[in-house]
């Protein structure tokens, strides 16, 4: 379900989080359902444990899961609401910013690239 | 708990193989002792262990006196290079050979790691291929149960299979019940996932001792046209500079300065460990 590029310019415990984010907004992990283990996640990627804790601290921190002593880590009630509105907030610094970048390297026209994104838009829609 | 070295120094003849090394390995936790060939990485690995004698500094293991002191070593087991184990030894009477020494050494643990790496157990040492030796040693650190375990070149002569299972295992042993590893080691990208803090040496001296996100914290890359990047780099901490074509990437200490004049045409991103190894120790 996630994956872990050690070669990416994103530190590993950001992967570890946006892995187990986009599990929980795809409806992967459920609402009150239990994240998979520190020792799960430092084995299954090669990592050093505290870089696994690290990554889920930054769900607990967002509010977007939680811990229940001894027994693990938990998706929160509401998680996925509360990460579809961060993400939201997020789009055009991750998303529109480099893509109209890229747009003015390449010489695209400003309407060119606003029917591209019409055009995406509907496809997207039919599915 | 900890092991502790003060200002260790050790010369071999004309060279001078460690100079005022003074280092803590913490308990439980995984460190990587990174330098280049003939660092001084296996030099210190022996002193600590007591299989050489520094010239001038001091070891503590746990606040005791290291040197000459069997209750001390027997917290600590170093897998190196050489192996003290008659040539004629087959790996199943090695396993009972290492109880004798290390209380802790677990033999179905042993055992069933031999299994999971394909190791014979009636393969008589000296008869394994550089592969199986190295998996030999390691089934045997992953075995003794000791709070220290020194990993010299772990990998060495291991296929991508083993070296993967071989990190799971680590990590899995490690998570069941913590305990300081050090994996020393010239392939830094193999191990850069995998430990907590990493102390570089280079020439006998240790160039850095902290956690791995703060040292690749303290640094950034910066790549772009040649004549933006040599404008950016102007009064600023330069490691290193690589050129491709008309191309720049600079390694520069310090935080990324995006109102730089020059900064738009520039990219930015974060140090990697083994680039940041090579900067530091090149030349």
């Amino acid at each position: 379900m996630l994956k872990v590029d050690m070669n990416s310019e994103k530190p590993i415990f950001i992967q570890i989080a946006e892995g187990l984010e986009d599990a929980i907004l795809s409806g992967a992990l459920d609402e009150g359902g239990q994240l998979p283990s520190i020792t799960e996640l430092s084995v299954q990627y090669t990592i050093n444990p505290a870089t696994a804790l690290k990554g889920i601290n930054l769900l607990v921190d967002q509010g977007a899961a939680y811990k229940k002593r001894g027994v693990g880590m938990f998706v929160a009630q509401g998680a996925r609401a509360l990460l579809q509105k961060k993400r939201q907030g997020d789009f055009s610094a991750r998303f529109v910013a480099p893509m109209a970048a890229e747009a003015k390297r390449l010489g695209l026209p400003r309407q060119e690239l606003m029917d591209m994104v019409a055009l995406e838009w509907d496809s997207a829609e039919k599915g | 708990m900890a092991i502790k070295t003060q200002n260790l120094t050790k010369r071999f003849g004309l060279v001078q193989a460690l100079q005022g090394v003074s280092i803590t390995l913490e308990e439980k936790k995984i460190y990587g002792l990174l330098g280049r060939n003939g660092a001084g990485k296996s030099t210190l690995l022996n002193i600590l262990t007591g299989r050489l004698f520094a010239d001038e500094g001091a070891v503590t293991i746990d606040g005791e006196n290291a040197i000459e002191n069997d209750r001390a070593q027997g917290k600590v087991f170093l897998m190196s290079e050489k192996t003290l184990h008659p040539d004629s030894m087959r790996v199943r009477q090695a396993f009972r050979w290492a109880q004798t020494f290390y209380p802790g050494f677990d033999q179905g643990q042993a055992l069933s790691l031999s299994g999971d790496f394909g190791l014979s157990t009636n393969a008589r040492i000296s008869g394994l291929s550089t592969g199986y030796h190295s998996i030999f040693k390691l089934v045997l650190a992953l075995s003794v149960n000791t709070p220290y375990v020194l990993l010299d070149e772990p990998i060495l002569g291991l296929d991508a299979n083993h070296r993967e299972l071989f990190y799971k295992r680590l990590l899995e042993k490690y998570a069941a019940a913590p305990f300081t590893v050090v994996l020393s080691t010239h392939l830094i990208e193999e191990v850069a996932s995998l430990v907590e803090d990493v102390i570089i040496i280079k020439d006998g001296q240790v160039l850095r001792q902290e956690s791995r996100d703060s040292l690749l914290s303290q640094g950034y890359t910066v790549s772009g046209g040649a004549a933006a990047v040599d404008a950016y780099i102007q009064g600023r901490r330069v490691l290193g500079i690589d050129a491709l074509g008309g191309l720049r990437t600079a390694y520069i200490q310090g935080s990324p300065d995006k109102s730089a004049p020059s900064a738009q045409d520039l990219e930015f991103g974060p140090m990697d460990l083994q680039k940041l190894f090579i900067q530091l120790t090149n030349s």
